[in-house]
């Protein structure tokens, strides 16, 4: 009994002039990108300096000899974020559900992890990888780690740890007050509420965030090379000072780049999915 | 001559079609009102006016020129329209008269001292005077509602669109935004509503339409659709209402 849909010649035309559009924004997007490209090329190899800064960052001969080892560095690189990262995660919710205790008899848990929040935000990564890195092993107690990577970890945990329990507590905030009632309600207790109802909700909205914070972490594994770890940083300043050429700096940049873009657009594609839902 | 012309549009979501070829006219002060279960496309109509969505087929026509032409300024057509949302969507972080002003100053390039005392104006006639200076959440939904209709108003539209701007208030407030809408009629304002407030949807309407799933059964004044339709599906429909208790 309902209609069926013919497309009307009316449709068509304006299907028609759609895609004229989207063609024309297309060619415009195209042409002003070679325009913006051309120039910048232009302005980069016509200034003065140009032939030195292309042999001493651009030779095509130290990138190849220069790549093995920097790669080579990089795989730690990757490494520390790997184990670094599930560590952060645990660290930065334990650290946010501790500061969401209300119960007097936890009050030094909650502050605690106040002021663990207050001093490692505060704190700049590199001078916690110094402190971490030098100072822990210098007092010399039993059972301390030594090893530079396993320091290393401890620093970027600690430092980034604080980061991410905000981005949860921010979470754990933004679920709205009535949900809680409705779960405490039904008579779950507080940690229950949290569990099944709050959490679930929270994560969803904070996973975009987190994964801008584990962007940066990837990039900030490069500070544990001013402790001595033989990672990417590290590699092409030795190449960099061994054979007076700098394109080792511009491999490890293209590794880092490389590690990041895939996580970036997966984040862009997280975000607009959220961003979809909430149109819908 | 018609205000606003709506040809054939249809109109689905992932594969479900919402409007099956609806055709609909309105005159100059005229009020239209919608009805009909929900789903059956009564929102999305106002939203393809509006251009919030754009339609599959068929064509809308404001004034007599198109408007679901792809070449047309979509916030040029805007600027001819109000439209108030079932949560009155006031921006919780300006204050009624920065509400009530933002379009006119931004949009219409009023000064300011105008656009507030313009403002002040349909404040006071819509009982609001002494809320000019508080906050969306300082203030009851009817009133929240009633500012957003004086936002709407604000820039002087030729038509308003009004969907279900009664279903989120208890049945207090529902009065006083009715009256609102009353008035506005008496003004002569053209609008489209949809509503499930039957008594009211009587009372006001010049024309009442019943929509079922995407299409128009039946359209005329309401003393003909509300007491004596033709269509089984509007009985049905009406029936159901009148076991809601909401007739």
């Amino acid at each position: 009994m309902s209609p069926a849909w013919v497309k009307s010649d009316r449709q068509w035309e304006r299907e028609r002039v759609r895609r004229s559009r989207a063609r024309r924004s297309t060619s415009i997007a195209t042409a002003s990108t070679i325009v913006f490209l051309t120039l910048v090329a232009w302005i980069v190899t016509s200034s003065p300096g140009w032939p030195r800064v292309q042999e001493s960052f651009f030779s095509v001969e130290a990138f190849a000899t220069a790549l093995p080892d920097v790669l080579d560095g990089f795989l730690l690189n990757v490494k520390i974020f790997l184990i670094a990262e599930p560590l952060i995660l645990v660290v930065g919710l334990l650290v946010a559900l501790a500061r969401g205790i209300k119960t007097p008899a936890f009050f030094p848990i909650r502050a605690l992890a106040t002021l663990y929040t207050d001093i490692f935000r505060g704190v700049p990564t590199l001078l916690v990888i110094y402190l971490v890195g030098f100072g822990l092993p210098g007092l010399r107690l039993q059972g301390v780690p030594t090893d530079l990577a396993t320091l290393g970890i401890i620093a970027l945990t600690l430092s980034y740890g604080a980061y991410v329990a905000e981005v949860f507590r921010s979470g754990i905030d933004s679920v709205h007050p009535s949900q809680i009632a409705a779960a405490r309600s039904l008579g779950l207790s507080h940690g229950k509420a949290m569990r099944f109802v709050v959490l679930p909700q929270a994560v969803r909205r904070v996973v975009p965030p987190l994964l801008n914070d584990f962007v940066s972490l990837q990039k900030d594994t490069a500070l544990v090379a001013t402790i001595g770890l033989m990672e990417a940083l590290r590699q092409a300043q030795i190449f960099a000072s061994g054979k007076f050429n700098y394109t080792s700096y511009l491999v490890a940049a293209l590794l880092f780049v490389l590690l990041t873009i895939p996580l970036a657009r997966f984040t862009d594609h997280l975000a607009e999915r959220t961003r979809r839902r909430r149109g819908a | 001559m018609s205000l606003l012309t709506v040809e054939g549009v249809w109109k689905s979501f992932r594969g479900h079609a919402v409007l099956r070829g609806i055709d609909l006219e309105v005159r100059p002060h005229e009020v239209v009102s919608l009805i009909g279960a929900s789903g059956s496309g009564k929102s999305t109509l106002l939203r393809c006016v509006n251009l919030l969505e754009t339609v599959d087929d068929g064509a809308i026509f404001l004034d007599d020129r198109e408007i679901t032409d792809p070449r047309v300024d979509v916030d040029d057509v805007r600027k001819r329209l109000g439209i108030v949302f079932q949560a009155f969507n006031l921006f919780p972080h300006m204050t009624v008269l920065d509400n009530i002003t933002l379009a006119p100053r931004q949009v219409h390039k009023v000064a300011r001292a105008q656009a507030e005392e313009e403002a002040h104006d349909l404040l006071t006639r819509f009982g609001l005077a002494g809320k000019a200076r508080a906050y969306p959440d300082q203030l009851s939904g009817g009133q929240q509602q009633r500012v957003a209709i004086i936002r709407a108003l604000a820039t002087r539209p030729r038509l308003m669109l009004l969907d279900e701007v009664t279903s989120a208030l208890d049945p207090a407030l529902v009065v006083e935004v009715l009256g609102i809408i009353r008035e506005l009629k008496q003004a002569g304002m053209t609008m489209i509503l949809t509503t499930h407030e039957m008594g009211f949807c009587r009372d006001i309407s010049d024309t009442v339409c019943f929509l079922d799933g995407g299409v128009l059964l039946e359209k005329g004044p309401p003393e003909k659709i509300l007491s004596d339709p033709d269509h089984v599906r509007t009985r049905e429909f009406l029936r159901s209402v009148l076991e809601a208790g909401r007739l």
